[in-house]
């Protein structure tokens, strides 16, 4: 299951069927709001997201990790909105019977819904300044 | 004909609007860029962005037909 949040994510909040009694361990890994980025100070950001595709292509990215790996219960939430320093912006969940595909769907998860998922960040820097990330065409590398 | 086309980031804050219906004779999502990309001049070229019709990501030169949704989406920046 693949959610979009605009309100703080809460950091015990996990789907019951992730501790299902067939699960041995439950990998996860969640995204904070970070005070820098490439050398300037962040002081908090927004998020922007395409909800409709979004919400498509993260439970598609859900459903390829069932293929994959064999992993049944995963989860994943991405909060939008403003955000402060600290905040959880994404968490994501891969419960298994052993640990090595919980590990390996957490990975794919979060690397492919970075990739993949519509949504943009806006950091307002310390100095005042506000900008997209990744939106300068000399910074996107072609 | 008529289609749908939607705003986000940077490209929403250039244009002002978060959608506009625009009226093409466009064949395919690039045409449509270049017919927008006059009025509004875009901060990001082709290059730099991908697209998705009907919400999921196609090519460039893929078909667009009348009451479909596009999107010019800037690199994304999530997780």
């Amino acid at each position: 299951m693949f959610v979009l949040s605009k309100n703080p994510i809460n950091q015990s909040d996990l789907p019951a069927n992730l501790k299902a009694p067939n699960n041995g361990g439950i990998v996860s890994f969640e995204g904070l709001v970070r005070n820098h980025n490439e050398g300037r100070g962040v002081c908090s950001l927004e998020y922007e997201c395409f909800e409709e595709m979004a919400l498509r292509e993260g439970n598609e990215i859900i459903k390829e990790a069932v293929i994959k790996f064999g992993v049944t219960d995963l989860y994943a939430i991405h909060r939008y909105g403003h955000l402060e320093i600290g905040e959880v912006a994404i968490r994501v969940a891969a419960s298994a019977p052993h640990r090595q595909e919980a590990f390996l769907a957490c990975q794919f998860l979060i690397d492919e819904i970075k990739r993949r998922v519509p949504i943009w960040k806006k950091e307002h820097y310390v100095e005042g300044v506000s900008e997209w990330v990744a939106c300068h065409q000399s910074s996107c590398g072609g | 004909m008529k289609v749908k086309v939607r705003y986000f980031a940077a490209l929403r804050e250039k244009v002002g609007a978060s959608e506009e219906l625009v009226e093409t004779h466009a064949q395919n999502a690039i045409e449509l860029f270049h017919q927008l990309n006059k009025k509004h001049n875009f901060p990001l070229d082709p290059g730099h962005l991908k697209v998705s019709i009907n919400r999921h990501y196609q090519d460039w030169n893929c078909q667009i037909k009348a009451d479909d949704e596009i999107v010019f989406l800037p690199p994304v920046a999530g997780g």
